[in-house]
């Protein structure tokens, strides 16, 4: 009896080990995959398109954008992506790559915002000025730390915000960011879950954005990101540019900082 | 207008090593819209690639090509500075030309 | 669908990319190719697809092989390769067996250029990459199983 049960436990265990040896061998095809796929990743052609809408002059005001302060000064670019979201005197808010770009679009070029923000992300055939541009705005950022120490009483505020919404339970699931993404070593099938708490976690999501994902053949921005993490939670989604995105990334940024950028990125 | 590629392309060794993406949607054709239409096909069918005007590639797609196609070849010769251009059309008769400097 | 394409075709001026290169004087005629062979893009099966290619009887070589991954993690871009030692390759043609139209791309290379290709398709499911390569006046083969997976919700 016990000799049967030690030789069913043998075959078990053994069973086991092929299984976790095939799904080793599948972890390293998706990592032949990922890497096949980084070479050449088509989020190149959205920062070239970006970056000649950046310097265009366009809107009723005909001006280009480049004289948009993105946090370090008119027309400065490198680093400005990755020491976002940001306090800004002029506004008095603490805003995003998004929502400065929009707020650098209505206030520079004189366009409506309603006008702007209606194609914020693209669908087949309609593309997305804000897609391209921000590719453009956080390319300039590649190889650069991510630096949110949210040290401005406004920016750790939102941190604060967004670390309490990180926790919330809410949705007719019950669900929370922190359910899939406040533990190490979670998978929901194939991808793995950071553990959006720590810095390695939070850097491993933060750095690789926007990123171009081939699901849709689009470049995702972190306010599409977070919408439609919200989205698949079963929460009610949050407008576009919304304080509540805006405090998540703020509390995200912060836990990421330290971390290189590698952008844009390219996803499944 | 079609937007522009990006042309990767550089020698060592004798031989040059191209990298091209194209900004392409590559409707297969087969795909609904929203209210149930299909979606005509519209896909990039012919691709040339030419080295200080002689060709090194001639490619034919189908609708299986990926939405915004990457291609890469490598040809004997090239030198920095040398001319690298590809041009396509597609399936609507569009057509772009991109060119670099071999580098 | 067909007609509405070949209208287009039509429109696109009856020349085609390679006729159009010649004229403009970017390649001299001799370097103008085939048109785009419709009849090959069309064909539902591999023997469909290979028979509008000249390419019947192919043999299956160990002299190519493709360079893609075991798994795809989305079918909507798949890396694929194809690579040989061979001397003086002339085509290279990439078939996805379970696509409703088999043949993915095809690819004519003069004399000095590698044989050695790179792009990435679409497989709406998993299924054998099919590389075709004519060699010598002579077509070979060979097949990779790729399976395509979905996953999660993509980082």
């Amino acid at each position: 009896m016990r000799a049967r049960l030690q030789a069913v436990l043998a075959t078990a265990a053994l069973v086991l080990a092929g299984s976790a040896l095939a799904q080793d061998s599948t972890m390293d095809e998706i990592a032949k995959y990922r890497e096949m796929l980084a070479d050449g990743n088509p989020a190149e052609l959205f920062e070239l398109k970006g970056e000649a809408l950046w310097k265009k002059a366009r809107g009723p005001k005909n001006a280009s954008l480049e004289q948009c302060d993105m946090g370090l000064g008119p027309g400065k670019l490198d680093g400005a992506y990755a020491q976002l979201p940001r306090y800004f005197p002029d506004t008095r808010k603490v805003m995003d790559v998004e929502s400065r770009l929009v707020h650098c679009m209505v206030s520079l070029q004189g366009f409506k915002e309603e006008d702007v923000t209606r194609q914020w992300f693209s669908r087949p055939g309609k593309e997305s000025d804000i897609e391209a541009l921000v590719t453009y705005i956080g390319a300039k950022s590649n190889g650069m730390k991510i630096d949110v120490p949210a040290r401005h009483p406004e920016e750790a505020r939102m941190a604060k915000v967004g670390e309490y919404i990180f926790y919330r339970r809410s949705g007719p699931q019950d669900f929370s960011c922190s359910i899939c993404h406040g533990q190490n070593d979670k998978r929901i099938r194939l991808q793995d879950l950071g553990n959006l708490t720590t810095q390695a976690g939070a850097g491993v999501a933060m750095s690789t954005w926007p990123s171009y994902r081939v699901s849709q053949g689009a470049m995702w921005t972190m306010q599409r990101r977070l919408i439609d993490c919200m989205r698949q939670a079963r929460w009610p989604e949050p407008k576009y540019l919304s304080d509540s995105v805006i405090a998540l990334q703020v509390y995200l940024q912060k836990n990421a900082s330290g971390t290189v950028m590698q952008t844009p990125g390219i996803k499944r | 207008m079609a937007d522009p590629m990006k042309i990767r392309a550089s020698a060592k060794d004798g031989i040059t090593e191209v990298k091209v993406l194209m900004s392409h949607e590559m409707e297969t054709g087969q795909r609904k819209d929203s209210s149930g239409n299909l979606v005509p096909a519209h896909f990039i069918t012919e691709l040339s690639a030419e080295h200080n005007g002689k060709q090194v590639l001639a490619a034919q797609f189908g609708t299986a090509v990926s939405k915004n196609p990457y291609l890469a070849f490598k040809f004997k010769g090239g030198a920095k500075g040398d001319k690298l251009a590809v041009s396509w059309m597609d399936n609507k008769g569009e057509k772009r030309t991109d060119e670099v400097a071999i580098n | 669908m067909n007609m509405q394409r070949r209208e287009a075709l039509k429109a696109g001026g009856g020349l085609g990319l390679f006729g159009l290169l010649a004229a403009a004087g970017l390649i001299t005629p001799s370097q103008a190719r085939a048109e785009w062979n419709k009849s090959a893009f069309d064909a539902k099966t591999i023997e469909e697809t290979l028979k509008a290619l000249g390419a019947t009887g192919a043999q299956s070589s160990t002299d190519i092989q493709i360079t893609a991954p075991d798994i795809a993690e989305n079918g909507a871009v798949v890396p694929v390769g194809v690579v040989s030692a061979l001397a003086g390759v002339e085509v290279i043609a990439l078939l996805i067996e379970k696509n409703p139209n088999p043949l993915a791309a095809s690819f004519t290379l003069p004399a000095g250029t590698e044989a050695s290709v790179q792009t990435r398709v679409k497989m709406g499911q998993t299924s054998d990459v099919i590389a075709v390569v004519k060699v010598g006046g002579k077509f070979i083969m060979t097949k990779k199983e790729i399976k395509v997976t979905l996953g999660g919700c993509g980082g």
